[in-house]
């Protein structure tokens, strides 16, 4: 894949980290047990949403990464805000994936899983490995816990053998998290507000990490109320030593750093990505930025993030409806910004109108897409790729959009990039795909310098181009109109919806014209593959037995089924698409180099069939549609089961 | 078309376009276009930053008829695309063109919050209680058991009082006027221009095609006195050639007869200002063929100034720039925290 950065290829997510790199990494606590490696390692943290689930988890991750480790997280929360307490519906997950090697994916089955309830345990059983080590907090599987977890007439699964093939550490965290809080004033919701931390003291004890991170995340979290910041410490401290002290833990791991290219790094999401990425474009274009939004999961966080930034010339604009965020983006490139608009399925099915309007004016515009499970409402917390239909063809008349979509965090950053500079370059709306899986975690990120990005050249024209009359819609070598800003004198000129006059831009309904523009506007939106870097494989030989061919998010996943294939001797090659719509010119040559394609999608088969259309190639589907990305063994699996064919 | 070269100010100028207008012979639009291009020559604006944005409908073709900027939208989202311009352009004289349907119907939402945010706009409404465009359907404005093409047995709807819907979304500036009397509309139009936020303009404007005389009442001579109240600032509410006047007691308003009993003295003393007022004008909107109905109130009814949209937008973006510096893009890339692998 292109790469404005030259960025670690790795994808890692985690979430938002508070960390500097400490002068030195020792815990001062001597170390007692033996210590054993282990290459990679997957944990997943799991309890009620009120629990801090997502809190230990991140920290963890930052501990992990601070430490040199590759990272690769998912986190996943109930849809519900506030849950009913001790439910299925309330569990709240977060699963890391950390190694000494490269990982691609937050992992497919753990090796550890933590749960603070019965529900916790119950929810996700099923994702651990066979003999992997179970941690459970003995205080969440009391009657009522049992009961609201469905365990039938209150079986306790921790005291009746049923988890016999795995090693089970039972842990009465709230009792201890108590008994180490006895001293403070606290009471005692807010002392069992502290378990979390307990068992992050624990779990940075059992895999060799330290505390000081996380204390210092206190320290800037409680600042303002120290007797708070005690009690998480203290709590902290008291897994730590828990480990350190209990009879039934006789070993610790450990995780050397992974091989990471030198450099300095920071942490990015990937809607964080998305919105430095489209400052970064318009500081290089040199325009105010616009961004017209309504609020809608997974793609709030853009607008967050965006919002802070006011001072790189940033408006933004909470609209009454998605339709006037679109229509108010128009407003602002119209104006000479850049206007940007982002939002999640339902609600890019709103600004469909819109978007036909801004392909009509030919005035940039960027529209992402933060997909998410469908149809409808569908699945909001949950993540799909089911949008890619609706970007391509999802508008009246014939109304090309070019479309571009992001694979990893990172890729956010540089998609968002390349999403404005095609916008301001090719007078176009340009629809952007991400998803809530990559936009919701972060990988650590190598980042660019500015002088490493690209300047952008804004089509702008300041005097009239046809002697002394100005034509809006004159058009130069690759089919771009000239953009004239208003309050340039004697470029007065009038744009709409309605079909044009080819150059001057009147209104007319002569049926040649109507013809010629349709083809002048497609032909514009075709000559952006001029421009596109040569197609590149992600991994695998130049030709040969199965050629998997991902987009998005997917990325991970596949990478690591296609560089484990190849491991294992397979004539398999990855090659993930970028550029949805046009497709980059070598992508079809690719295509005829393999015996076999696999196209592994969550959706039914959306880039499959416009495969199929325009290369006339027997692309088979690889299709999960559960909310929930691919692991990297199902990938390999299919790429098997279509050898043996 | 008249090219303007270089940036001195024309002396005259003229704003309209070399584009045919193509509305029915004897539409009311024609007056108002008439008015919006004289305001335009004779307030010295530059043809340049003049900016008409609209929406769908027979008033939105307005902008290719004017040799300025223009933009013609989509079906009611004509607000939404001004706010966004106004928001990265405070320069410009921006005038948004709309109709009943486009405004009041399909776009409803979109200009309720226009005039809450109060974006620095000159809204003209032109309201023909028809779908012209679309050959004759009722409008949101059309009275209950309007026949119209949509409507054989009549509307069942019951019709949005435009005035009291842009009060009640506290627009900041609001007026109503007449295709039939220009040198009022002129007038109005001026005022409109000259505030500063959401000037919300509601012009009745006759189709003579699909809804011909549906404001014949107040427009025509012979009944325009009796039934149509001229408001000007700190003067009394009187009409029918100053022989009846609007007194208002326990907040309510009521017709009296000029002469013996009382005198304009008695009436209520128009007060642009005066927001509860305002708010019991905008609803003097009886249906004048009722016996002893109010007259229908025209001129400018309310103004207040508080700060616009975008003047509060931009002002956010220099105090970020003054607090935190103007964006440097690579301590942005950067961020907080970092850490070194090497």
């Amino acid at each position: 894949m292109g790469s404005l950065t030259n960025g670690p290829e790795q994808v890692v997510v985690h979430r938002k980290p508070g960390y500097l790199r400490p002068a030195n990494m020792t815990t001062g606590i001597t170390r007692t047990k033996p210590i054993e490696e282990r290459r990679n390692v997957v944990i997943l943290f799991a309890g009620d949403s009120g629990d801090g689930i997502q809190l230990t988890g991140s920290q963890f991750t930052d501990s992990s990464a601070l430490f040199g480790n590759d990272v690769s997280t998912f986190p996943n929360f109930p849809a519900e805000i506030r849950a009913p307490q001790g439910t299925l519906a309330g569990v709240s997950g977060f699963q890391l994936h950390f190694g000494s090697v490269e990982v691609f994916t937050p992992g497919d089955l753990c090796d550890v899983l933590v749960v603070m309830n019965a529900a916790a345990l119950k929810a996700n059983l099923s994702k651990l490995k066979k003999g992997g080590a179970i941690i459970a907090n003995t205080d969440g599987f009391d009657k009522k816990n049992l009961r609201l977890a469905g365990y039938i007439d209150d079986a306790d699964p921790l005291t009746d053998g049923t988890l016999s093939e795995y090693v089970l550490q039972s842990v009465d965290v709230t009792k201890m998290t108590r008994a180490a809080l006895e001293a403070t004033a606290l009471g005692m919701k807010e002392k069992d507000r502290c378990k979390n931390m307990f068992v992050l003291g624990f779990i940075n004890w059992m895999y060799n990490r330290d505390n000081g991170l996380t204390e210092r995340f206190l320290e800037k979290k409680f600042g303002k109320k120290p007797e708070l910041l005690d009690a998480n410490r203290k709590a902290l401290l008291a897994g730590y030593h828990f480990g350190d002290t209990s009879e039934t833990f006789t070993t610790r791991f450990e995780v050397k750093p992974a091989p990471m290219p030198k450099g300095t790094y920071r942490s990015i999401t990937g809607n964080q990505g998305t919105a430095l990425g489209l400052i970064a474009a318009a500081q290089k274009a040199k325009l105010e930025l616009f961004y017209g939004s309504y609020p809608i999961t997974p793609a709030s966080d853009i607008l967050h993030e965006l919002s802070r930034h006011k001072n790189f010339g940033v408006s933004t604009f909470q609209a009454e409806d998605e339709i006037a965020a679109i229509s108010s983006a128009i407003g602002a490139s119209y104006g000479g910004a850049i206007g940007i608009t982002a939002s999640s399925g339902p609600g890019i099915a709103l600004k469909t109108e819109a978007m036909g309007l801004a392909f009509m004016l030919e005035l940039p515009l960027v529209i992402v897409n933060v997909q998410r499970g469908g149809p409808s409402t569908g699945l909001p917390t949950k993540t799909e790729q089911a949008d890619l239909w609706q970007a391509v063809f999802g508008r009246n008349g014939e109304a090309p959009i070019p479309v571009i979509a992001a694979s990893t965090p990172i890729d956010c950053f540089e998609m968002a990039f390349e999403a404005v500079q095609i916008a301001l370059e090719h007078m176009t709306p340009v629809i952007l795909l991400t998803d809530g899986y990559i936009a919701n975690g972060a990988e650590p990120w190598r980042f660019p310098q500015s002088k490493d990005l690209p300047e952008i050249t804004p089509n702008f024209i300041k005097a009239p181009n046809d002697g002394e009359r100005f034509l809006p819609y004159l058009r130069d070598e690759r089919g771009v109109r000239p953009w004239a800003l208003p309050g340039q004198p004697g470029l007065q000129h009038r744009i709409g919806g309605i079909e044009k006059q080819d150059k001057t831009g009147n209104i007319s309904y002569e049926p040649k014209n109507h013809e010629l523009m349709v083809r002048l506007r497609a032909e514009k939106v075709a000559r952006i593959a001029d421009r596109f870097k040569p197609i590149r494989l992600d991994s695998g030989p130049p030709e040969g037995d199965v050629l998997i061919v991902g987009w998005g998010s997917t990325y991970g996943a596949i990478r690591t089924a296609a560089l484990e294939l190849q491991a294992e001797g397979r004539s398999v090659a990855h090659v993930h698409v970028r550029h949805m719509f046009p497709f980059n010119k070598g992508l079809g040559p690719l295509l005829k180099k393999y015996k076999q394609v696999l196209v592994p999608e969550m959706n039914s088969g959306q880039l499959r069939q416009m495969l199929r259309a325009e290369f006339l190639v027997d692309a088979q589907g690889l299709n999960k549609i559960q909310g929930l990305p691919f692991t990297s063994a199902e990938i390999k699996e299919a790429v098997l089961n279509m050898m043996k064919r | 078309m008249s090219a303007v070269n270089g940036t001195v100010a024309p002396e005259k100028v003229d704003f309209s376009s070399d584009q045919e207008v193509r509305w029915c012979p004897g539409c009311g639009d024609y007056s108002i276009l008439k008015q919006v291009q004289t305001l335009l020559e004779q307030s010295g604006k530059k043809q340049e930053e003049v900016v008409f944005i609209s929406g769908i409908g027979c008033s939105s073709r307005f902008p290719y008829y004017l040799d300025t900027y223009g933009l013609h939208g989509i079906h009611g989202r004509a607000p939404a695309i001004v706010s966004g311009l106004r928001s990265v352009r405070p320069d410009l004289s921006v005038w948004m063109i709309t109709g009943d349907g486009d405004a009041l119907s399909i776009g409803g939402n979109h200009i309720i919050h226009l005039l809450r945010r109060n974006v620095h706009v000159n809204v003209l409404l032109f309201n023909n209680e028809i779908y012209g465009l679309t050959k004759g359907q009722y409008s949101p404005t059309s009275p209950e058991g309007a026949v119209t093409r949509s409507t054989p047995m009549g509307s069942t709807d019951h019709p949005f009082n435009p005035l009291a819907l842009v009060k009640g979304a506290d627009g900041t500036f609001i007026a109503r006027s007449m295709d039939r009397d220009p040198k009022h509309m002129r007038e109005v139009l001026y005022r409109a221009d000259a505030h500063r936020g959401t000037s919300l303009v509601e012009i009745y404007q006759n189709c003579n095609v699909f809804n011909d005389g549906a404001f014949e009442v107040f427009t025509e001579k012979a009944s325009k006195p009796a039934h149509t109240l001229f408001v000007e600032q700190g003067k009394p509410l009187t009409f029918a050639n100053g022989t009846k006047g609007i007194s208002i007691t326990d907040m309510k308003p009521r017709i009296i007869d000029i002469g013996a009993d009382f005198s304009p003295n008695d009436c209520w003393i128009h007060d642009e200002r005066d927001n509860f007022k305002a708010s019991i004008l905008v609803r003097l909107f009886e249906d004048p063929r009722l016996e002893g109905a109010m007259p229908r109130p025209f001129g400018v009814f309310y103004v207040n100034e508080r700060p616009t949209h975008e003047e509060k937008l931009q002002a956010q973006v220099k105090r970020a720039k003054e607090v935190k510096g103007t964006g440097d893009l690579d301590a942005l890339l950067k961020g907080e925290h970092t850490w070194v692998i090497g």
